[in-house]
């Protein structure tokens, strides 16, 4: 029996600022209709990796394979229609200020030539699903941080991707409210089966939402494995980042060695 | 020392390699669609209707403070009926788009820098293309096209103060003879004068557009960074329309 091929295939993805690297080859699959967690400390290019899926950042070198096509190869305006497929949400929200909700909602279907009629509707339908109602025509300002990231949900899934990204899904998040969204995320994935591709350092919420963690460490994936191993994994650098101790393998100087080797390199 | 010069030098070629490329990047699409129609007059609202209060006490005053210094001057060798002639070329050839492109880079160029720049750090322009949306074509050139397009009426609207500023001082303030002011100022002024005048607003208005939006959508770094590209657009905005105003003049008239 054929193995199914991954919807998102990362091979060999490099990015440095500078001299400073960002990622060191990373190579990760992301299986359809799974929820995929990337795990890592502040500043370990979780962010940066995303980027670069989503062509907003330009990788140095390696492959970025959606159902077998090189996204990276592709030119601006085909990279652009490839969007059509994606959702993402942006860890502040990205709210356009200038926009009401349900226009920010609908953006991509009003882009698409939606109409405007067709399009709200829609808006309100999504608002509706992540449980905010009657705040379509208010603007982002008017709006509080937990509902501004739950718009910014309905505003990744109104145009039905089949691939979402989402960075930092509950950062800035009171508990109840990160719960509130994590239960949007499982349920999103129930309900449609899409692909999803989170990053976060909210460990909670990483074994809620995922199918698989990945843990970046490095500049590299160091340990991928399945959510409900995440308890019994004995490998030190995820139990230190699971168990949040200062203490164990990953420390500054050690990330700072690695640095100076990739210079080297 | 030297270290300093390079540094400048630097910035300086990074800064035009970057306004090059917006400019390459922005013409390559004008062509073809989509074309954002309801944001260009949105911007053309703002540029060109929202700017007219700043840009007619300016040239009203300029025109005025300029009739009164030629008068003085003119007085001297009994010529006092060539104010208005050195009014209205003044303003025509001169002024009137210079000084208009420096009140629209106070407003526009940094408002441009300070929109795009703010939308660049809280990740609303990431969040475009994630939607499948061209940044370039839906945030800087609407923008570009507006300010370059309505810097040339703005400037018609501010010569025609202009010159009544200084007529209104000349005759009823200084007693000229409002017959021979007029004479005076038709008679040795042609279409042309007026006319160079709008193709220099018209290169103002791009480079205004051009250095704001550019600045914007290239900023870094928070809201320090927002303040930098904010300051960077009217300062280098104003820079280049002094500095190419003298090319544009020297082109035209030498």
């Amino acid at each position: 029996m054929n193995a199914p091929i991954p919807r998102i295939s990362i091979r060999g993805l490099s990015k440095r600022f500078g001299h400073k690297v960002i990622l060191d080859h990373v190579d990760l699959d992301i299986m359809p209709g799974k929820s995929t967690t990337v795990i890592g400390m502040s500043g370990s290019g979780k962010s940066v990796l995303i980027k670069c899926i989503l062509g907003l950042l330009k990788p140095d070198s390696g492959e970025i394979l959606v159902d077998g096509e090189n996204w990276l190869g592709l030119p601006e305006h085909e990279q652009l229609h490839r969007m059509r497929r994606v959702g993402m949400l942006f860890q502040a929200g990205a709210l356009f200020d200038s926009l009401s909700v349900w226009e920010n909602v609908s953006f991509a279907l009003l882009r698409q030539g939606v109409d405007k009629k067709t399009a709200k509707s829609r808006a309100i339908e999504v608002l509706e699903w992540v449980g905010l109602h009657d705040i379509e025509d208010k603007v982002p300002a008017e709006l509080s941080g937990g509902m501004a990231k739950r718009v910014g949900l309905a505003r990744t899934i109104c145009h039905k991707p089949d691939i979402v990204f989402l960075d930092e899904p509950t950062t800035g998040l009171d508990p109840i409210m990160a719960d509130v969204i994590n239960h949007l995320i499982v349920r999103l994935h129930k309900d449609s089966g899409t692909t999803i591709l989170s990053i976060t350092h909210d460990m909670k919420s990483a074994a809620m939402i995922s199918d698989h963690i990945a843990l970046l460490c490095h500049g590299s994936i160091h340990r991928q494995i399945a959510a409900h191993e995440l308890e019994s994994d004995q490998d030190p650098m995820l139990r230190q980042f699971i168990e949040g101790r200062a203490e164990g393998p990953i420390n500054c100087s050690s990330w700072g060695k690695q640095i100076e080797e990739a210079i080297q390199r | 020392m030297l270290t300093a010069i390079g540094k400048i030098m630097e910035s300086l070629l990074v800064h035009m390699g970057l306004y090059a490329e917006t400019l390459v990047r922005s013409l390559h699409r004008i062509t073809s669609r989509p074309w954002h129609v309801r944001i260009f007059l949105q911007q053309a609202e703002e540029v060109g209707v929202q700017s007219l209060p700043v840009v007619m006490l300016t040239a009203l005053f300029t025109g005025m403070v300029l009739a009164l210094q030629s008068y003085i001057v003119f007085h001297r060798f009994a010529a006092e009926s060539l104010t208005g002639l050195v009014v209205s070329m003044s303003v025509v050839r001169e002024l009137g788009p210079v000084l208009v492109g420096l009140m629209v880079a106070g407003r526009i160029g940094a408002a441009f820098a300070a929109e795009l720049g703010t939308m660049r750090v809280t990740e609303q322009i990431d969040a475009l293309w994630t939607l499948s949306t061209d940044p370039v074509r839906y945030l800087i050139l609407p923008r570009l096209i507006a300010v370059t397009l309505m810097m040339p009426l703005l400037v018609v609207v501010a010569d025609f103060i202009g010159i009544y500023g200084g007529y209104a001082i000349s005759v009823h303030l200084l007693d000229q003879n409002p017959a021979v002011y007029i004479d005076n100022t038709t008679q040795y002024m042609g279409l042309s004068d007026f006319y160079s005048g709008l193709v220099k607003a018209a290169f103002f208005g791009m480079l205004i557009g051009l250095i704001g939006c550019t600045e914007g959508f290239n900023c870094k770094g928070g809201a320090e960074g927002v303040g930098n590209a904010t300051t960077r657009a009217v300062v280098i905005s104003c820079m280049s329309i002094l500095i190419s105003d003298y090319f544009l003049t020297a082109w035209m008239f030498g």
